[in-house]
């Protein structure tokens, strides 16, 4: 089994805490020496998935929650999103996690519009399960060039 | 995580400065604020974003509603202070064509980690 770090926090599934996870991940791809723009990257579209599932997931009178777990290894980040609100299995939940379906494509369409458009686009890989709640697994490599707009500074802590 | 929107009026010009981050949880406050001149006819708004350390499509999806609304009314919207990351943004999204916008000068060091 490949050997990473793991970390993961769940939060409310409410406005006021996606800033909280941002800030987790931002941590994160620091620890890991993202560059400063990677770190922008990885912030924007971890928060368009956990703002998908505070606006989509739950009913208005439903007390859900978000789990955010990042798998931190040698050369890429992976950061899964799941809006079931149960603690899930790392390993468990990534095997279920397959190619776009067109079901959940449309339904990202419809309801995130341009926040799928920048995950996708901010992302190496976005993947998304679509089956008792949303899951989005991301992954970001390190030191990918990617476009010509990356620049190289370095933002390790 | 804050949000501020300071308004000025400067020549029938309305002048939004709008501090801080704009994400799920601030959009709403965004919205209200400029949902308040929106519908004057002929209003020309400048919205100054060179102290907006964060922004993600929250952001985008209240400018956009708020450039249809004045543009319907016949006025006109002008997004400035953009520092190197903003206006990536609204270049990705193809926002930049239909919106005018304009860089921050200076723009090399915007140190907004």
């Amino acid at each position: 089994m490949a050997q990473y770090d793991y970390i993961e926090i769940k939060i409310p599934a409410k406005a006021q805490y996606v800033g909280v996870a941002r800030l987790m991940i931002s941590g994160i791809a620091s620890r890991l020496g993202f560059t400063y723009d990677d770190i922008e990257d990885l912030k924007i579209a971890s928060s368009e998935a956990i703002t998908n599932a505070v606006q989509h997931a739950y009913g208005d009178s439903e007390d859900g929650e978000i789990v955010v777990g990042c798998a931190m290894y040698e050369e890429r980040l992976e950061i899964m999103i799941a809006d079931h609100g149960a603690s899930f299995d790392f390993e468990e939940t990534k095997k279920h996690i397959g190619p776009y379906s067109t079901t959940s494509e449309e339904r990202f369409q419809r309801e995130g519009g341009l926040g799928l458009y920048l995950m996708e686009t901010l992302m190496d890989e976005v993947k998304i399960h679509h089956e008792e709640g949303v899951t989005v697994l991301m992954t970001k490599y390190l030191g990918r060039e990617r476009g010509e707009e990356n620049v190289k500074r370095s933002a390790n802590s | 995580m804050n949000l501020q929107v300071n308004i000025l009026e400067d020549n029938s010009v309305q002048y939004f400065k709008v501090v801080g981050e704009i994400d799920a949880f601030t959009a709403p406050v965004l919205k209200e604020r400029l949902a308040t001149v929106q519908s004057v006819q002929g209003l020309k708004a400048q919205l100054d974003l060179s102290e907006v350390d964060y922004m993600d499509s929250t952001g985008l999806g209240v400018f956009v509603g708020f450039y249809k609304a004045v543009t319907a009314n016949g006025g006109h919207v002008k997004i400035t202070g953009l520092n190197r990351r903003l206006n990536r943004l609204f270049e990705i999204t193809g926002l930049d064509e239909i919106i005018d916008i304009e860089m921050r000068e200076s723009e090399d060091n915007d140190g907004t980690i």
